[in-house]
């Protein structure tokens, strides 16, 4: 051991100062967002980012048995919470994804994407080390992703429940089942796309064809996908200098500080500050995976990997969105986009893979896994 | 289920803990290839559309960003001979609506009728515009207004979205009236202009092109290059800031021959006579002046003329829109006759040769009166010129023919079709034989003759034709009128005429004046200068038996529009001619002596010599008349809101107003139309000749 006092050398300081300089960055393009202004959005979010991170940190001491105790509980909750804002959404007519608590609107959904990870985990951990490649296997994670998926879809939110399915299959691959059941079934979903397609609500529809071709309504809904665009692409290299961007100061680009807040960081700091920030989320993505490898347990390491990987579903639909590769699905982009219910979900994640990091270290000395 | 048969045909492997591990390790290798491989893809898939095609979206976001405005050049300005502006350009501001952008169009007009003070029509006219206007394209809301107006507009702008107040110019015309038919007016392009030449340029608010006169055939000159304005805007519209302006280039200055102050006394001389002034300069044929008045105010038509003004001019009988110096065409009368003197002494005929006119002649059926009805006994060439004789020239004319009469008047400009920069002009008629029988299938008679030497019958002319008439008789040379001063031309040919007949013609045109003739009211009020000239009457309608019998016997007993038009044509000096004029009054019939031709054409060219004394006369007799043109046009617009309002309100009408509305029953004639001026169709017989 080093001379660092183990509380210090335990302490995740790398990854928080990681997450500090997205944040930080992320901080910087919502100032320029706001017209070279700390109101009304870089202070929040900055506030926000210290609170947050400080729950995560509190998060990492919580001994991770408590999480594989929680994860069915935590998903009947947030399910039952589904449900709540499904009936009300019933009353009230339309979209309705949030339940009003008084103080703060709460959006379960957003609670789903970290906890069908955790609860696919668990029922991976919990299965027989034999019962893989049996049918058992499969039917209950299914369920466990489908039930909620659908729910949120018919909120609708293509963009959440596309995540709580991505969660929930990944973990699947990585408890095991047979690469064939992947492959196959992502010929059938490919096979049924078209019907799936038809039983889209009109506006996602037209998102959908208006991502094939932005082009073809650019004031129309193709309007964010096309002036997103425009502002990556007059970027440049170097981008037009902090606070020089046009496409975000003269309102061109809608959501500028919310989704498509990368697109507002591009014109401003071009593909530099692009390769910067998918480096940085690249470091965070490989930190969690290598968590996930030295994880003492099966639950664990499919908990780390999982929740990994949900943070990194967020980064790339958010950027393909931004960038014209994948329809405007209303994903945000982990601490740079301005809003606190996916900094909350993104920071559960990070405590969670943290506190499975700090049961990792400590186990090191003593099991010897792989 | 497929699942379920693809397990059960899988052979079982032996599944452990180490294994899974295992399979874990792969797997989540794969998972993180993945999540790497997809962050290269994004910053492939970045640097695709931020290096490779950062042009493509650079010139987009600039397009966003930059909000491109034409400016409108400012016009050339017309300038007259010695550099005085005769059109030029004042500052004005104006408002636009962009359609667009308007959010709630009712509510946006009426608020600008109030901050505008604008009339219901008006109101009416924006709301229809705006109703038919599509995207950009700017509907005018009002020109011209105050800068308090332009400023109450400016601080509002934030709740009028789609309102686009702007600085611009607008044409002004110093001299008023007095130049309307000369230059013209401005106007915004029409559809059909737009459809000729489809220029961006010409549906920029504040664009105005040529739409008469001199304007519209020196537009291309005038016009200059637009300027551009570059401002940065948001998507909403919303002017942030200005960025670099490319200033208009205006458009070159064209230098005309008219002297501003001559033409703006011509038509300030016309006083309230349907009439035209044309000066000729007698060295090269420049127009110094060509006045044709009453006009409009160039100035209010290039605004955009109200409804109102354009229904009085058009029911006006002085006929203010009508260019009559070139679409006015009159019988010559008496003028002709030293045309004709030129003819016979060409012919041979000596001027000393003498006739007995006896008041009266028979020509075939039909008895010819001189004008003095107890004739002038024996007459000479000279005097017949000077007191006008008819019988001399039926006499004369009859020995030589009309051919070569015919001859002559085309050499000094009769029925010639001149080179000049105007979209149109009427030419008259020499009549001769040959043109008879081509128009009418008819033989030419001697009466045909008779009359065309008197200057009535078939033969027509303008009055710019007139002026080159007295031009060509001064100099003997074929002088062709030019507008464009310091014009290169060729010496004009002769008229063919020796410069031994010219000086009996000249000494007899000075008798007119000076001698004792019938031009006495044109001798000239400045000491030491001669006027030489000629006078005409030309009839419209002669006077019948039966009127003559209750006591009608001159113009002054009847209707405006039947009433004789009053020539004069001259020269000045008469010994060495410098300058020519050509005046006529339409139905003057030589009732007021300061109102008639030969002294407006006097004192016309009186002021080349002595401008401030000509000036004092003019202001004198102005006093008389109720001002000058642009207060008595004032008065005439008050007076004629005063009748509408009265026939509105179905007040029965006053005898005046009764009269005014039989004019309006008349159809309203358009400017620009050629309406044929032409007397009633020749009446062989009792045709009179008059001083």
């Amino acid at each position: 051991m080093s001379i660092i006092p183990p509380p210090l050398s335990d302490f995740p300081w790398r990854v928080l100062a990681l997450l500090a300089a997205i944040a930080l960055f992320g901080t910087l393009v919502l100032y320029s967002a706001a017209g070279g202004s700390i109101t009304p959005w870089a202070i929040n979010q900055c506030v926000r980012f210290c609170v947050f991170a400080a729950m995560a940190l509190t998060l990492s001491r919580v001994r991770v048995e408590l999480f594989a105790a929680l994860a069915f509980p935590a998903y009947a909750a947030v399910l039952i919470a589904l449900v709540v804002v499904e009936l009300i959404g019933g009353v009230a007519g339309g979209s309705q994804r949030w339940i009003n608590l008084g103080f703060m609107q709460l959006q379960p959904s957003e609670f789903m994407k970290p906890v069908i990870v955790v609860t696919v985990a668990r029922f991976y951990a919990l299965l027989p080390v034999g019962d893989i490649r049996r049918w058992n296997a499969i039917w209950p994670a299914l369920l466990l992703i489908g039930v909620p998926a659908a729910l949120v879809l018919v909120q609708p939110d293509l963009g959440t429940a596309t995540m709580i399915v991505a969660g929930g299959v990944t973990v699947m691959f990585l408890a095991g089942l047979p690469l064939r059941l992947f492959i196959g079934s992502g010929l059938a979903v490919a096979a049924l796309v078209p019907i799936a397609f038809s039983s889209l609500h009109d506006y996602q529809k037209k998102r959908v064809l208006i991502f094939l071709d932005p082009e073809s309504d650019p004031l129309g809904a193709g309007y964010h996908i096309s002036q997103s665009k425009i502002a990556i692409g007059s970027g440049g290299l170097t981008g037009k200098g902090f606070l020089r961007g046009t496409q975000s100061h003269l309102d061109y680009l809608p959501e500028g500080h919310t989704d498509f807040v990368f697109a507002t960081m591009a014109e401003e700091w071009g593909l530099l500050g692009g390769c910067l920030m998918i480096g940085g989320f690249v470091l965070l993505f490989r930190w969690g995976m290598r968590v996930a490898e030295r994880a003492p347990d099966k639950f664990l390491r499919l908990v780390a990997a999982g929740l990994t990987t949900t943070i990194f579903f967020y980064v790339a639909i958010n950027l393909m969105m931004v960038m014209g590769m994948a329809p405007v699905v209303g994903i945000p982009l982990p601490f740079m986009s301005y809003g606190g219910s996916s900094m909350l979900t993104v920071m559960l994640c990070v405590g969670i893979i943290m506190a499975i990091d700090r049961t990792a270290k400590r186990s090191a000395g003593s099991r010897n896994w792989g | 289920m497929k699942f379920g048969f693809s397990f059960r045909r899988s052979p079982r492997k032996l599944i452990t803990e180490a294994a899974q591990s295992y399979t874990f390790q792969r797997r989540a290798f794969i998972v993180g290839g993945l999540q790497v491989g997809m962050g290269a893809l994004l910053i492939g898939r970045m640097a695709w559309i931020s290096v490779a095609e950062n042009e493509k979206y650079q010139l987009l976001s600039e397009s966003n960003r930059v909000n491109l405005t034409l400016i409108p050049p400012r016009r050339g300005w017309l300038i007259d001979r010695n550099g005085k502006p005769l059109a030029n350009n004042r500052t004005d501001f104006r408002v636009d609506l962009i359609p667009q952008r308007v959010k709630e169009p009712e509510a946006t007009i009426a608020t600008l009728a109030k901050l505008l003070l604008l009339e219901p029509d008006e109101v009416a006219r924006i709301r229809e515009d705006l109703n038919k206007a599509a995207g950009f394209q700017p509907v005018p809301v009002a020109e011209n207004i105050t800068y308090d107006q332009f400023a109450a507009i400016s601080v509002r702008l934030p709740d009028l979205p789609g309102v686009a107040p702007s600085q611009g110019f607008s044409r002004h015309y110093p001299a008023g009236a007095t130049v309307g038919h000369l230059l013209g007016y401005v106007g915004t392009a029409s559809a059909k202009d737009y459809e000729k030449n489809p220029d961006p340029l010409l549906i920029v608010p504040g664009f105005k092109l040529g739409k008469d006169g001199l304007e519209k055939s020196f537009d291309r000159q005038l016009t200059g290059k637009p300027g551009a304005k570059r401002v940065e805007v948001t998507a909403r519209g919303k002017i942030v800031r200005e960025l670099t302006t490319r200033p208009d280039t205006p458009g070159n200055s064209v230098r005309l021959t008219i002297d501003a102050g001559l033409q703006e006394y011509a038509g300030r001389r016309l006083a309230t006579q349907s009439g035209s002034v044309v000066v000729l300069d007698c060295s090269n044929g420049d127009v110094l002046a060509m006045a044709s008045m009453p006009s409009y105010d160039p100035n209010s038509f290039s605004d955009g003329i109200s409804h109102l003004e354009w229904e009085m001019l058009s029911q006006d009988d002085h006929v203010p829109l009508r260019n009559k110096t070139l679409q006015g065409l009159y019988p010559p009368g008496s003028t002709v006759k030293p045309m004709v003197a030129l003819a016979l002494l060409e012919a041979g005929i000596s001027p000393s040769d003498t006739i007995g006119c006896g008041g009266a002649m028979r020509v075939g059926n039909g008895l010819f009166h001189c004008h003095k009805r107890r004739g002038h006994g024996s007459v000479n060439m000279r005097t017949a010129i000077a007191q006008s004789c008819d019988i001399y020239f039926y006499q004369m004319a009859q020995r030589i023919g009309m051919n070569r009469i015919a001859s002559m008047a085309r050499r000094v400009g009769m029925g010639q079709k001149f080179d000049i920069p105007f979209p149109s002009q009427s030419y008259g008629t020499v009549p001769d034989p040959a043109w008879k029988l081509r128009k009418y299938g008819e033989e030419w008679q001697v009466y045909d003759t008779v009359n065309a030497t008197i200057g009535q019958g078939y033969m027509l002319i303008n009055p710019l034709q007139m002026a080159v008439m007295a031009a060509r008789l001064a100099t003997g040379r074929q002088l062709i009128p030019n507008f464009i001063h310091g014009a290169r031309r060729p010496d004009p040919a002769s008229v063919g005429a020796s410069e031994e007949h010219l000086v009996i013609i000249r000494d007899a045109m000075n008798a007119v004046v000076n001698g004792g003739g019938t031009g006495g009211a044109a001798r000239s009020s400045i000491p030491g200068i001669q006027v030489a000239g000629k006078t005409g009457t030309a009839q419209v309608r002669r006077i019948t038996m039966s009127e003559r019998a209750g006591g009608v016997r001159g113009s002054s007993s009847l209707a405006f529009k039947l009433r004789d038009h009053a020539l004069f044509q001259g020269f000045v000096p008469f010994d060495n001619p410098r300058y020519a004029v050509a005046c006529i009054i339409e139905h003057g019939g030589h009732m007021i002596r300061n109102e008639d031709a030969p002294m407006i054409a006097s004192d016309t060219l009186s002021f080349l010599f002595d401008p401030t004394k000509a000036m004092e006369k003019l202001t004198t007799l102005e006093e008389g008349w109720g001002g000058t043109p642009a207060v008595r046009m004032e008065k005439q617009m008050a007076a004629f809101k005063l009748a509408k309002a009265i026939e509105a309100g179905a007040v029965p009408p006053l005898a005046e107003n009764a009269a005014q509305a039989t004019n309006a029953a008349e159809p309203a004639p358009a400017p620009p139309a050629e309406e044929d001026d032409a007397p009633p169709p020749p009446t062989p017989g009792n045709t009179a000749g008059a001083p």
